[in-house]
């Protein structure tokens, strides 16, 4: 009895594990989107929202437009749970359909991005960490493949800093100030720490770092800290359910939200209504407008929800880390556009989408063309410069809705910049890598 | 009918005592390292070396580890996962602090320096026992994983702390890095996995094995004949550690290519061996590639099985019907056989012997 269990699950087995191994059969021209996203586990708050917009857009711009000048957008997603070692499972198991492989891959996932920088050069499939990743391959003569525009984690730590200074009267008034970072103990949090050091040491800022460990349920020693030292600003690296346990520890302790700042992957919906009335006043960075006032979000609603706000709704519509998506999704169209006015109006393959990530020149006519005027700000792409390095904004949880409280605050180009040549250098010794010529 | 001993007979010590001392057995053994030679790294694809292969070695190494320490000793560890990140870490180390040092050499001092650590974290288990060293060996997995965040020596400073394995070469092939052919970090995978399980073997059939059998099944009995307790616990905790280090150096090298320590060498890696160990078997070798088959291939094919069959389904639900049937078909096969799939294994082979005529 047992054995005939065992053979008649084996054969199962067996049946299953030969079909892995069968090739997808061909279809017309498509332009192929690898999704690696995370619906399920305790980053799922984060990737809901995130999945949902990518998958809008693209389905918007097959509905609107028939795909990218005329070459449908197909696109697979395939669950991660912002695990790193089922990422590069998912990288692995996608970068092969379509008509020419992967596009591009959105690893959305710092740790995931880490892992698939090696690989991109070996499977020609440039990577687009759109304001995560490692902020070094934004020197693009050592990272030819990876691209982290429109603004980089050490960028916004010099922006977030230039904030504080905007709203304390000055650089000079920062000497002698409390900042704290709390961060995800991962690559991910300890991205923004080295920026946050150079610029402490420049302004004479006091700088506390404080880790948060995976998944960041847990931080009550944290915030204990945090009452005892009485920074004059709290920054935060969140992500996932970190950010809503951060907001209501915050809180618990009375820290006055209006000077505790989240980086922009910590400014979402579902960061601050869990936290309640609590979490009103808290701040956060942002790459680009929240709401659903663009052109862009009348086409979405128009051709993929036929105008049914409330199922929209229910999709995070109009959410931050939604638009956040749609943003990241028109980058990687815009990057196939540009390919195809070079090598004309096919599908595109990954070292042909790698050169139109790098001649991207998004400009606010571009902008306005594609319905998102004043949604974010122009961006321009080259040789060496794979981040652009724009200005970033500050919004404000109300109690109902996010709100800009800001204008673009500049980054620190001036001291980010030499960092990133710098860490780009290191990697490329360490790895044999012959930094190319941008001239 | 074909699988039958009658007419083998044995008329030498050294054929009494052979790893298989089954004729069809042994061919059969030779036959499966055959393919897994010269056919596998020709047929297979990147995913399926990637995703299903080398994983599959790298956790069958460290569920041998695991199952001499465990199935052998009878100690029960749950720092697995931290003494694989310590392999994995010392493997940096030492190949980006020595640029020339041999591959397979690193990966053994990776070993050692393992065994070393682990042999700290086994001095417990002089006084304690079951659960309670079971919790104390947990302390093995959060110190050592605290350690690879905390102190930046073992990720040579760089803001990260992510732990990328250098592009190395042996006889002028690249092994290393995400440049190198899957195909060659298999059969590098496939024959250290091969000559260590056939080590593991031999010790377990041997005095040092068959005294941490002695140990395990009865401590004071083993005592009083005359084994050291002391000697024969550290010596198991050491040589399962070292198993742990060179699967843990297999894993960032072969497998991952990049780590960040606390996440790739986590707790969950700890339970998982574990899991091998008990699903695949208790005190069996041959249980240990079982499990680690188990627990690294059927959530690939529950991920794949929807779209092979054409079933169109959200992926969340998908994610969540996977982790469900994974759990179930765990509890099933514990339910089938406690003893874990090397016993089924066993079950089928003396079924097979008196087919088709079964008394």
């Amino acid at each position: 009895m047992k054995i005939k269990k065992l053979v008649l699950s084996l054969l199962g087995a067996t049946v299953a594990a030969s079909g892995i191994l069968a090739a997808p059969a061909m279809a017309a021209e498509e332009q192929f989107f690898p999704m690696l996203v995370y619906r399920t586990g305790p980053y799922a708050p984060s990737g809901i929202p995130v999945a949902n917009g990518f998958r809008d857009y693209y389905t918007m711009l097959n509905k609107r437009d028939g795909g990218i000048n005329g070459v449908m957008v197909t696109f697979e997603e395939c669950e991660t749970q912002y695990n790193t070692k089922l990422g590069v499972e998912c990288y692995e198991k996608l970068k092969g359909k379509g008509t020419h492989g992967a596009t591009l891959v959105n690893p959305f996932s710092t740790g995931i991005t880490y892992q698939l920088i090696p690989k991109a050069p070996v499977d020609k499939v440039p990577i687009l960490s759109m304001g995560y990743g490692r902020t070094a391959a934004a020197d693009g003569s050592v990272f030819q493949w990876i691209y982290n525009f429109p603004t980089t984690y050490w960028s916004q730590a010099s922006a977030f800093i230039n904030y504080v200074a905007q709203q304390e009267g000055g650089h000079d008034k920062l000497r002698g100030k409390k900042i704290a970072h709390v961060y995800h103990n991962s690559a991910y949090g300890k991205e923004a720490n080295p920026t946050l050091g150079v610029l402490a040491e420049k302004y004479g800022y006091k700088l506390t770092l404080l880790a948060v460990d995976h998944p960041g349920q847990e931080q009550k020693a944290t915030w204990l800290q945090i009452r005892k030292l009485r920074p004059d600003w709290v920054f935060m690296s969140g992500w996932g359910v970190m950010n809503q346990v951060a907001v209501k520890e915050a809180a618990a302790v009375n820290y006055p939200m209006d000077r505790f700042v989240g980086n922009w992957w910590s400014g979402s919906d579902a960061d601050v209504i869990p936290a309640g009335k609590a979490s009103k006043g808290y701040k956060s960075a942002a790459l680009h407008h929240p709401g659903t006032k663009f052109r862009v979000h009348d086409d979405i609603l128009q051709y993929v929800y036929n105008g049914d706000t409330e199922e929209a709704k229910k999709n995070n519509f109009g959410e931050v880390l939604y638009n956040r998506a749609v943003l990241n999704a028109m980058f990687g169209s815009e990057a196939v556009r540009t390919a195809q006015a070079k090598f004309g109006k096919k599908a595109m393959t990954g070292e042909q989408v790698r050169w139109g990530l790098e001649n991207l020149n998004l400009t606010e006519q571009r902008l306005d063309e594609l319905g998102m005027n004043g949604f974010t700000r122009p961006v321009k792409i080259s040789c060496s410069d794979h981040e652009s390095g724009g200005p970033i904004l500050i919004q404000q949880w109300d109690g109902q809705k996010w709100n800009i409280v800001s204008d673009w605050i500049p980054t620190m180009r001036d001291v980010v910049r030499p960092m990133i040549e710098k860490a780009a250098s290191e990697y490329a010794k360490e790895n044999n890598i012959t930094p190319r010529n941008c001239g | 009918m074909l699988y039958r001993e009658a007419g083998q007979f044995k008329t030498s010590y050294a054929g009494d005592q052979a790893i298989f001392p089954i004729i069809q057995d042994r061919w059969f053994v030779l036959a499966v390292l055959l393919v897994a030679y010269l056919v596998v790294p020709f047929v297979a694809n990147d995913y399926f070396f990637e995703v299903v292969l080398i994983p599959f070695l790298v956790f069958s190494m460290a569920a041998i580890g695991l199952n001499l320490l465990l199935g052998y000793a009878g100690q029960l560890s749950l720092g697995t996962g931290a003494f694989m990140g310590l392999g994995a870490f010392m493997s940096y180390k030492l190949l980006t602090t020595f640029p020339d040092l041999n591959l397979i050499v690193a990966f053994l001092l990776a070993g050692l320096a393992t065994a070393v650590v682990g042999l700290l974290f086994g001095i417990p288990s002089l006084r304690i026992k079951g659960f309670y060293l079971a919790v104390s060996t947990l302390a093995a997995q959060f110190l050592l994983g605290w350690m690879f965040t905390k102190v930046e020596w073992f990720y040579n400073y760089n803001p990260s702390g992510t732990i990328l394995t250098p592009p190395r070469e042996m006889f002028g092939v690249l092994i290393t890095s995400p440049k190198a052919d899957p195909a060659v970090k298999y059969l590098v995978a496939l024959t250290l996995v091969a000559v260590f399980a056939l080590a593991a073997k031999n010790i377990v059939r041997s005095r040092i094995g068959r005294s941490w059998m002695a140990i395990r099944d009865m401590d004071i009995a083993a005592e009083i004949i005359g084994f050291r307790p002391m000697q024969t616990k550290l010596m198991a905790f050491a040589v399962s550690s070292f198993y742990c280090g060179v699967a843990g150096a297999m894993l960032l090298c072969l497998d991952l290519d990049a780590a960040e320590g606390a996440e790739a060498f986590g707790i969950n890696i700890s339970f998982n061996v574990l899991f091998m160990v008990i699903i695949g078997g208790l005190g069996s070798i041959l249980g240990s590639f079982l499990g680690a088959a188990f627990i690294t291939l059927v959530p690939v094919v529950l991920t794949n099985a929807p779209q092979m069959f054409g079933i169109a389904m959200a992926t969340d639900m998908q994610k969540h019907l996977e982790v469900m049937i994974f759990g179930g078909l765990i509890v099933y096969f514990l339910i089938v056989e406690p003893h874990g799939l090397a016993r089924l294994w066993q079950i089928a082979k003396e079924k097979l012997r008196i087919w088709p005529f079964p008394y």
